[in-house]
């Protein structure tokens, strides 16, 4: 990670215009969905959509307003495929309700819950936005936020706290709520990870010894790596959240790597990894069964949910078979995890190269934000948030289409879950805050700075 | 809703989609090409305007008479600066011309100035003094080709 930076003499633009330009573009993609949803299922354009559009528009309007008050050289492009993913998500969601109300009337419905989710996590984008002015100032929360995150990834585990949902807890009961901590957790760690690291790359990045053309960490720094290696395989153990400890575990190599710009890091940690993996294949059934799902799906009997995913995006070929022309409710939680599924069934390769192109524009925009940014800090954070959302679509789509073994991730922005969709927005709002300043023409120092005091030649 | 509807919806869809994502990338890609560089219209201008008065003035040198400042001795040693945008501040500011890393210079330390075919130096009341041969300066001197100028550790000439 060098601190030179090359691009100096190179203003970037506010670019308000283009971002507002694109959230209108993101704007119809959303109505839109939520309008061939509708022609779809019903045959006719639904009543409420312009109700439903001028909600997402105030939405819309109101993150701009915000962005260009109080962040106004931020990064463009983020917010309005965040908005486009959220709304494609909430009218692929409001779809199999309509299909799940069709068979039973008394179904479960998510679309008006996700809805407002979504209010809430834009109220916590400007709520981080207008509270954080400085991303610097995180760095002071280092040591807290690790605890913070700590304490999220253990209260699952709590007797009365958590639940287990499905067979994995990782829930926690809030009166009527239930919460899923470790998205939040995932931030913490983040903030965590690179204070860390700011403070003791040096010594990790130094420090070691040369064996096969690779420099190996010495034997003390392996602490942390360890220590975090532990508490991946405690979630795996004791939360049996196969997808969760991938990411942590993944999160803190690559910024590890990042920050020291050692490959000897990724070596010791993809083997303790490998080995993890292997002795959790070994000890616990539930990692067995996902393997055995993932290897042999037709004949695996766990295998139900990946396999009638992988009909359903086969049925939808290369077009799809059209917004509420498809049969989505047949794939066991097409509304959360497999989502994606849904997607490819209802818009076919196309429509999910188009998500995954998005997808691969934020981690850009993150990475991109990274490189810009003058201070360590920044640059550490917003990698390892542009690597959480890399991580975790690619584990979650990896899993959906087999290939690699399905772990349980949420699909950010577009599957339903509170937590989830609230802790995206955050991660949003943060990297924004950092591309703001990253972004800030620098401000001119030439002139007084250099003019200190002249030393007297000594007469004698 | 006929057939034929529905497919031009399907595909009519899918092209908001990617329309969508195409001009988040050219946004990407003029944010990558498009950026301005860092200099404002004012400040060419009056660099183009310096450049425009300094111009004509080689012309009318003599030859034989000295082009540029050489940096003997001292931090800076190896630099040359031009004699065409005289007057020449010399010092330790922003500012300065000839912008020396000494710590025994001052911020405007002196300046180098021509009066007819004559070249000047002049001390701007700086803290260390400048130095002609061993002397030194307590009012504007001329200086020849070869004579060294001392300043604070650094030693300058005129060469041609």
């Amino acid at each position: 990670m060098s601190s030179v930076n090359p691009l100096r003499g190179f203003t970037h633009r506010r670019r308000r215009g283009a971002e507002l330009f694109l959230l209108i573009l993101s704007l119809l993609v959303g109505v839109g969905a939520y309008i061939a949803v509708g022609v779809g299922v019903e045959g006719a354009v639904p009543a409420d959509f312009i109700g439903y559009g001028g909600w997402l528009a105030v939405l819309c309007v109101l993150c701009h307003v915000v962005v260009r008050v109080v962040a106004p050289y931020a990064d463009p492009v983020l917010l309005p495929v965040v908005a486009a993913l959220n709304g494609l998500g909430l009218a692929m969601i409001h779809r199999i309700d309509l299909a799940e109300l069709a068979e039973n009337p008394d179904a479960n419905t998510f679309a008006r819950d996700q809805l407002i989710w979504m209010t809430l996590g834009v109220i916590t984008f400007i709520g981080v936005l207008l509270v954080l002015r400085d991303h610097r100032r995180l760095q002071a929360f280092t040591y807290t936020s690790g605890l913070a995150a700590l304490v999220l990834l253990v209260m699952p585990l709590l007797p009365v706290l958590g639940t287990e949902i499905n067979g994995a807890r990782i829930w926690i009961n809030v009166g009527p709520f239930s919460f899923q901590p470790g998205e939040v957790a995932k931030v913490c760690l983040v903030v965590f990870f690179a204070g860390y690291l700011v403070l003791h790359r040096d010594a990790l990045a130094l420090a070691g010894r040369r064996f096969a053309g690779i420099d190996f960490p010495r034997g003390r720094d392996l602490g942390p790596i360890l220590v975090m290696w532990l508490v991946s395989l405690g979630v795996l153990v004791f939360q049996q959240d196969l997808g969760s400890s991938l990411l942590f575990f993944g999160l803190f190599l690559v910024m590890l790597y990042v920050a020291t710009e050692r490959p000897g890091w990724l070596v010791v940690g993809s083997t303790l990894f490998a080995a993890g993996a292997y002795v959790g294949y070994l000890l616990f059934p539930h990692v067995q069964a996902r393997f055995d799902a993932w290897l042999h799906p037709f004949s695996s009997d766990s295998s139900y949910q990946i396999v009638q995913g992988m009909y359903g995006q086969a049925w939808g070929g290369l077009v799809g078979r059209g917004l509420g022309q498809g049969d989505p409710t047949l794939i066991p939680f097409s509304y959360s995890d497999f989502i994606v599924a849904a997607m490819g069934e209802e818009l076919g390769l196309t429509g999910v190269m188009a998500i995954i192109v998005l997808y691969g524009l934020i981690v850009e925009r993150g990475l991109r934000t990274a490189l810009v940014c003058r201070d360590a800090f920044g640059k550490l954070v917003a990698t390892g948030l542009a690597v959480v959302f890399a991580l975790q679509v690619f584990v979650v789509v990896g899993g959906v289409t087999k290939l690699i073994p399905l772990t349980g991730l949420t699909t950010p922005f577009m599957s339903y879950g509170g937590s989830s969709l609230i802790a995206n927005w955050a991660i949003i709002a943060l990297l924004l805050r950092i591309s703001d300043q990253a972004r800030r023409p620098l401000p001119d120092l030439s002139g007084p700075a250099d003019d200190d005091a002249t030393q007297v030649v000594m007469v004698r | 809703m006929s057939e034929l509807t529905l497919m031009l919806i399907r595909f009519a869809y899918l092209a908001i989609l990617w329309i969508f994502v195409l001009s988040a990338i050219s946004v990407v890609r003029s944010d990558m090409f498009g950026a301005r560089i860092e200099t404002t219209p004012r400040a060419e201008r009056r660099e183009q305007k310096r450049a425009a008065k300094n111009r004509p003035k080689p012309a009318k040198r003599p030859r034989g008479a000295p082009t540029h400042v050489l940096i003997v001795d001292g931090a800076n040693a190896g630099e040359t600066i031009s004699l065409d945008d005289a007057p020449l501040l010399i010092g330790r500011g922003s500012d300065a011309a000839i912008r020396l890393d000494d710590d025994y210079v001052s911020t405007r330390h002196a300046r180098i100035a021509a009066s007819g075919d004559q070249w000047f130096v002049e001390d701007l009341g700086s803290t260390n003094g400048t130095y002609l041969g061993t002397q030194r300066l307590s009012q504007p001197a001329t200086i020849q080709l070869g004579t060294t100028i001392r300043i604070g550790k650094t030693t300058l000439e005129l060469r041609k």
